[in-house]
């Protein structure tokens, strides 16, 4: 009898018995988007170079992929992915992070490198909260919400839009899904990758352990129940007001523009600089 | 501009633009930054001249995504440097404990000014001597050179370069801003008379899963991106195939002395000083700038007759000891001199202090180089 071999293990480092996701973390559903746009597109793994920084999310890449991967400083991995584009302009370049990684102790190097348009795919596992440490409140922990550190309730203004600051700093493709939609999902990540540009998507994930059972907002599938519910896509959201849409999630591409990517621009830079034409 | 990567010839030269054409000379293809008081000639320079040479220089949001954009850079097989002065190496320095755990080749340029905190950002100290050594959390070895004109500015990038390759390592360059704004002399060799180095990498079509690509005392071949090798890149404690390991003590204890190791094994081939204490009792150790001060003191000494001589730290990390050592055995005086309040100082009073007598001698105003009538009354108050 043969063995039964999930179509996507090829994608996966040998070496990896396990990962290190708890039981109802939308990660795994990440892991499962990212591998099917790849093999989707009919890539092989050798034409990325993944890199992460620090945190659950952080942990889809590296050591999971059977891939380039570089697992950084925490807040840092656009900044490194960055340089690792400058050197290798050929490869894809894909970073896969967390909320806390990616827009509280990093936000500067996503808006700055949103507004350089630097071909790279940015992937945030948006969950709310910081999950390895413990359940602490992050930038995007809605208001109110009891966690480790804020015991009596953040008393912080969340990040609300994500997604929108980045298109405000200049993305040239940003979408946002739920981990309730897969699929949707999935088709996102394939546009990504083949964007020459920064693109970026957001996925609202739960985080049962560290967010749902601390704060009592439920189960794994209750909180992906929840997502979807009040997920809305852009047209439905023209049609609100501001206080209609206060806690929808907009879901769907929400920016895919074509603008001057970096990378093409610095080599523009490098024949004028030895003299020929721009 | 011309594309060429060594501008062969004899030039009256900034120190820090001599910086920028040793950087280029050793194959500098990648440079990241952030503007900053006393290095930004290097960066302007860096800037103009990689371009055409089909490189480039990247002013990024901040002292951090520059460090990181050079590793990451480093990676993609591209030899890589950053220049800054201290408040930059403050903001680098997570950072730079990352490129040492993970091996990476990168040069950092820190051209040192007036500080703590902001300082003064045009005077020249030397005042992150340490930092250079012991910035990052944890026990770990750098290697720092100290050039004392702007032709050892150019010669030096290259030997961080090369160092940084061989030793897959960040390899410092701690200038000042005396030196880095120093214009003399620069004699720029032809292209054929440079020595470069580039770091080893596995074999081609090597077997993805059994590359041993770090923790080797030998220096390990560096799993460079994009080559198939499926590198697996962590800087938490990982084994010699770069996987992670959270639970090992062992792991843990291998992982911090092969990192120390593998520098201390190769202290020897690391190590440059000057050696001119032949016959000497009074021996001035010094670095950088100041080493020219020192100079001119002995040789002025040696003229009414003292028997003084000198000993100048060009490699200062990893600290030679042994140097500091041999010198000592031969004196009965040392005396020691940094425009600072005396950082190396207690390093070099350790090997020393066994075999002769150890002095500091801070400059008046720390700021300025140690005037040599100064350390002539020091040498004439330690002879009595």
């Amino acid at each position: 009898m043969s063995e039964i071999v999930h179509p996507l293990h090829r994608f996966i480092r040998p070496s990896v018995t396990h990962n290190s996701f708890c039981a109802g973390c939308g990660d795994g559903i990440i892991v499962q988007s990212i591998l099917r746009a790849i093999d989707g597109l009919g890539m092989e793994m050798d034409d990325f170079v993944f890199v992460s920084g620090i945190g659950c999310a952080a942990w889809i890449p590296s050591p999971l992929f059977d891939a380039d991967v570089l697992h950084t400083t925490h807040g840092r991995p656009i900044a490194f992915a960055f340089g690792v584009k400058m050197g290798l302009p050929d490869k894809k370049v894909m970073v896969v992070s967390g909320d806390g990684d990616l827009v509280a102790i990093g936000g500067n190097h996503l808006i700055q490198n949103a507004r350089r348009n630097v071909e790279m795919v940015v992937i945030c596992s948006n969950n709310g909260i910081y999950g390895m440490t413990g359940g602490q409140a992050a930038p995007t922990t809605p208001m109110g919400v009891k966690t480790t550190t804020t015991p009596y309730g953040t008393y912080e203004n969340a990040f609300e839009d994500v997604s929108g600051l980045v298109i405000a700093a200049g993305a040239s493709f940003v979408a946002r899904w739920t981990t309730a939609h897969p699929k949707q999902l999935t088709n996102s990540i394939k546009k990504a990758i083949q964007k020459k540009g920064f693109a970026f998507i957001e996925v609202i994930s739960q985080c049962p352990i560290q967010f749902g059972r601390k704060t009592g907002l439920g189960s794994a599938v209750g909180m992906m129940e929840d997502h979807k519910k009040r997920s809305i896509t852009m047209k439905e959201a023209k049609n609100l007001s501001p206080e209609e849409r206060r806690g929808k999630i907009v879901v769907g591409d929400l920016v895919d523009i074509e603008k001057p990517e970096v990378l093409q621009e610095v080599n523009k830079i490098k024949n004028k600089a030895r003299g020929g034409v721009e | 501009m011309s594309g060429k990567r060594v501008h062969t010839g004899r030039y009256f030269m900034m120190g820090n633009v001599a910086c920028a054409e040793g950087a280029i000379a050793a194959g500098c293809e990648f440079s990241a930054g952030y503007p900053i008081t006393p290095a930004t000639e290097i960066a302007n320079h860096l800037a103009e001249r990689l371009p055409p040479v089909g490189g480039a220089f990247f002013q990024m949001e901040d002292e951090i995504s520059a460090i990181a954009a050079v590793i990451g850079a480093s990676w993609a097989g591209k030899k890589a440097m950053t220049v800054t002065s201290g408040p930059g190496i403050s903001l680098m320095s997570e950072n730079i404990g990352f490129a040492v755990s993970v091996e990476t080749p990168c040069v950092i340029v820190n051209v040192q000014r007036g500080a703590p905190s902001t300082g003064m950002p045009t005077i020249g100290i030397q005042g992150d001597m340490v930092q250079a050594k012991y910035g990052s959390h944890g026990d770990y070895e750098i290697i720092a050179l100290c050039p004392s004109s702007p032709q050892e500015m150019f010669d030096h990038t290259i030997t961080a370069f090369n160092y940084a390759e061989t030793y897959r390592v960040p390899v410092f360059i701690l200038s000042d801003a005396f030196v880095g704004h120093m214009r003399e002399e620069v004699i720029i060799p032809e292209p054929e008379k440079i020595e470069t180095v580039y770091r080893k990498i596995p074999e081609q079509g090597s077997d993805p899963y059994i590359i041993k690509g770090f923790l080797s005392e030998d220096v390990a071949p560096m799993p460079i991106f994009g080559r198939g090798f499926k590198a697996n890149v962590t800087s938490s404690c990982h084994d010699e195939v770069g996987k992670r390991n959270l639970i090992d003590i062992p792991a843990l204890d291998k992982y911090i002395r092969t990192l120390s190791n593998k520098i201390l094994k190769h202290k020897e081939e690391i190590t440059l000083v000057e050696r001119d204490y032949e016959g000497a009792e009074i021996v001035l150790v010094s670095y950088g700038g100041v080493a020219r001060a020192a100079a001119m003191a002995a040789s002025k000494a040696r003229e009414e007759g003292f028997p003084v001589g000198t000993l100048r730290l060009i490699t200062v990390w990893p600290f030679p000891g042994e140097e500091i050592e041999k010198m000592a055995k031969k004196a009965k005086h040392v005396i020691v001199l940094e425009n600072n309040l005396g950082q190396m100082y207690p390093y070099i009073k350790a090997d020393a202090a066994h075999f002769a007598e150890v002095s500091f001698l801070p400059p008046r105003l720390v700021g300025e180089i140690q005037d040599p009538e100064d350390i002539l009354s020091k040498i004439r108050e330690v002879a009595k």
